[in-house]
């Protein structure tokens, strides 16, 4: 067991910081702080890691991928942050992406992968309906076979960007006898389609980035069904696991812990600073020791996927630590502001303008522990599947 | 970066396992607990022909070599069989303080008695006064025509019973406080002058309050610098907590379950317990525990190769305070979950508890370590 990097780790540390320090990621971060320019500075920003060959370096090689192993995975990220850089969005290049390359055919995959890649198709997740959240199999989207189409009638909420996307992946319901988890189908949809609406769901921290989308006699086309009708709920599952390791954000997690430090270093409270505060030190060290535990428990799994072992339950408990610790930074955040976590206007991180950001952190926040599979259904995994209960 | 195990260290592993699997059953360990050593010692004498008391010393040494890794992979078995032996105090502290404090026919000897299992340790380094703070030291070492004459009083010395030989750490110069001015020495248990006063702890081991009135130690059996005492002992205090905190994860482990066990055969209002999912997720709390606490361990262990990094230290404290929060989070749940069954003496999981809060408050508590922590990530 050790941690130590090899010349070639080293090598592709500074070409990951060459890569950052020459990209402008400060730009894209900028636009994609207003909402009005949020999705042309996403886009920009996936284009510049195409042309790098990163924007999905976890894919296989075959696809586009870089072969990246998790040492260089964890550099990146490590390098990401601290540069200040955005992430990708995960729609197409983490969650449907791996699902069309691992069981989609091959002409999905020619029709599909390079626009997740490049950054030309925005794609949106439709899996919760108003009736189905924790108990997804239930859903009751329903698709039905006619001549080579599907016709698509139902609703999904929590649409994270639907009203940028360009594509939407679902599933639907294509048998309702049986088990619930046997009649479910993957689909892949034309946001443009007609009979598809979206409406809006404004959020507690006051933007609007939720949906709900509504599906009134969508016709689509049958080779959008990726593999096999009735397997839909054994794809999605797979891609769940990888989406929950990706929801751990320990490097984001870090950089808001040493942004938290920075700025304790400047609040003053009687004309000492609040990073002399007891209270305030205990509540921090406490979500850095968790943290700290946190980044190897990822890499662990990392470790075990390199293997060739898929994650299984183990990425619910990164999903479990990971939002917990990102809920302990908001609100520690939050208190730090005092007062001042109620502004509702103003921007940035200094003065007492941090305030505002840390009330829509806070706010939006409370999502993490909610989707992805909220942490109480994580941890119902984690008595079956470890646990064997 | 990786994880894995050498073939080596693996077979350490497997073999540490099938040892605890196959020969120690709780009713052993009870009766090995209550023996007058605290421990079996033909167990020990096993231990030593398997070659695991040689793990931590260095092969020029006769010893084995081992790192973190290796330390790690069996005091977590040990931690899994709660198996009382002497380990810590006599080759972890006693050993390791011998290695790098003495030299020449001293230390050849000194080792070659220890890895056989012929000789047993230990180190006085506590006083009453100083509860966490190591440089907290009264004893006075006076020079002597032929060597040092030491006075005063050292508590809860671990393996203080049974130690052939003592390490005494007393004070050469400096205030009460201060961390240099505190020297080292070896004191054989017979010496003229030195008291022992026998107890147990909760976990069953023997430890001794020791009173020095007049011990005569000659100059050659001081053990690393004069008046650097602290940094040595230090060092191979820190070394060591990776180990204890490894035996503490295969003690959350056990825990672990025998709760998820008890709560499927435990029934009520017709059920086993273990299908209500309030009880579930509790269960699943303490295999985070267990989890979190592992990846710390792993994380340290990784960095345990450069021991004076800040990384390291910062990784030490933070496994302490992880080890001791976590333990203390599992041994109440594994008590709560077993009901009125976890508060009797005849069922393994009450010791268990204790040996885990032992270990917590051994070389400084959760608390103790958090502020050292704050000081390194926060400043003073």
């Amino acid at each position: 067991m050790d941690n130590t990097l090899s010349d070639e780790d080293l090598k592709f540390r500074e070409e990951v910081r060459s890569f950052f320090a020459r990209s402008e990621p400060d730009k894209a971060q900028q636009l994609m702080a207003n909402p009005a320019t949020y999705k042309e500075g996403a886009i920009q920003w996936q284009k510049q890691l195409f042309k790098q060959n990163w924007a999905a370096p976890f894919w296989p090689l075959e696809h586009g991928g870089a072969g990246w192993t998790i040492t260089q995975a964890y550099l990146y990220e490590s390098e990401r942050v601290k540069a200040d850089a955005p992430d990708v969005l995960p729609f197409g290049l983490k969650m449907v992406g791996p699902v069309i390359y691992t069981y989609g055919s091959e002409a999905q995959k020619a029709r599909f992968l390079p626009g997740i890649l490049n950054g030309d198709d925005w794609w949106c997740q439709g899996y919760s309906e108003p009736g189905a959240g924790s108990d997804l199999a239930s859903l009751k989207t329903r698709a039905v076979r006619e001549g080579d189409d599907y016709i698509v009638n139902g609703s999904k909420i929590w649409t994270t960007y639907a009203q940028h996307a360009d594509w939407i992946f679902c599933l639907v319901r294509t048998d309702a006898s049986g088990k619930p988890q046997n009649g479910i189908s993957f689909l892949l949809i034309d946001m443009k389609s007609p009979g598809i609406t979206v409406s809006p769901i404004h959020s507690i921290n006051g933007l609007h980035s939720l949906n709900e989308v509504h599906f009134d006699n969508v016709r689509v086309p049958r080779e959008n069904l990726i593999g096999e009708e009735g397997q839909g709920w054994t794809y999605a599952k797979s891609l769940l696991a990888h989406e929950r390791t990706a929801i751990a954000k320990v490097a984001d997690s870090k950089k808001r812990l040493d942004k938290l430090r920075a700025l304790a270093a400047s609040e003053l409270q009687g004309g000492r600073p609040m990073i002399e505060d007891e209270a305030f030190r205990l509540r921090f060290t406490t979500i850095e020791i968790e943290l700290m535990a946190l980044e190897y428990m990822e890499l662990r799994v990392l470790s075990a996927l390199a293997d060739n072992r898929s994650p299984g339950a183990e990425s619910s408990l990164l999903k479990i630590k990971g939002t917990e610790i990102q809920q302990a930074l908001h609100e520690l955040a939050i208190e730090l502001a005092g007062v001042y976590g109620g502004v509702t206007a103003g921007a940035g991180d200094t003065g007492h303008d941090f305030g505002n950001q840390a009330r829509q952190d806070f706010m939006y926040g409370r999502a993490a522990t909610i989707y992805g599979g909220s942490n109480e259904i994580q941890k119902n995994i984690i008595a079956k599947r470890v646990l064997g209960f | 970066m990786n994880f894995s195990l050498s073939e080596e260290q693996q077979m350490l592993k497997d073999s540490a396992a099938r040892f605890i699997q196959q020969e120690y059953s709780f009713e052993r360990r009870q009766e090995d607990v209550s023996n007058p050593e605290g421990f079996d010692p033909g167990l020990w004498k096993q231990l030593a022909d398997l070659g695991w008391l040689a793990i931590p010393f260095m092969e020029e040494n006769g010893g084995f070599g081992g790192d973190a890794t290796d330390l790690m992979l069996l005091m977590e078995q040990l931690g899994a069989g709660l198996v009382p032996t002497p380990y810590l105090a006599t080759i972890l502290l006693f050993g390791k303080l011998v290695e790098s404090g003495t030299d020449g026919d001293l230390r050849a000897s000194l080792l070659n008695r220890l890895i056989a299992g012929e000789m047993q340790g230990a180190v006085a380094f506590m006083e009453r006064q100083s509860r966490y703070a190591l440089a907290d030291t009264t004893v006075q070492a006076k020079r002597s025509s032929t060597g040092f004459e030491l006075n005063g009083e050292k508590t809860l010395v671990l393996n203080g019973p049974v130690a052939d030989k003592f390490i005494i750490s007393a004070r050469t110069g400096g205030g009460a406080q201060d961390k240099t001015g505190i020297t080292l020495f070896l004191v054989d248990a017979g010496t003229e002058g030195l008291e022992l006063n026998e107890l147990r702890l909760m976990d069953g081991q023997l430890v001794a309050n020791l009173t020095l009135s007049h011990v005569l130690v000659p100059a050659q059996h001081r053990v690393g610098q004069e008046n650097r005492g602290f940094e040595l002992l230090e060092r191979v205090i820190n070394e060591s907590l990776p180990a204890v905190c490894a035996e503490a994860l295969g003690l959350m482990h056990h825990l672990t379950e025998t709760t998820i066990e008890y709560t499927r055969a435990r029934k009520q209002f017709g059920v086993p317990i273990g299908s209500f999912q309030v009880l579930q997720h509790r269960m699943v709390d303490m295999f985070t525990a267990c989890e979190e606490t592992r990846s710390l361990l792993y994380r340290t262990v990784c960095s345990s190769d450069n021991l004076a990094s800040p990384e390291h230290r910062k990784n030490l404290h933070a496994l302490k305070v992880l080890t001791g929060l976590r333990g203390k989070r599992v041994g109440n749940e594994a008590i709560q979950l077993h009901g009125g069954m976890g508060l009797t003496d005849e069922l393994d999981v009450g010791h268990y508890v204790k040996r885990l809060m032992v270990l917590n408050s051994l070389f400084g508590d959760a608390d103790y370590h958090q502020q050292k922590l704050a000081e390194i990530s926060l400043g003073m």
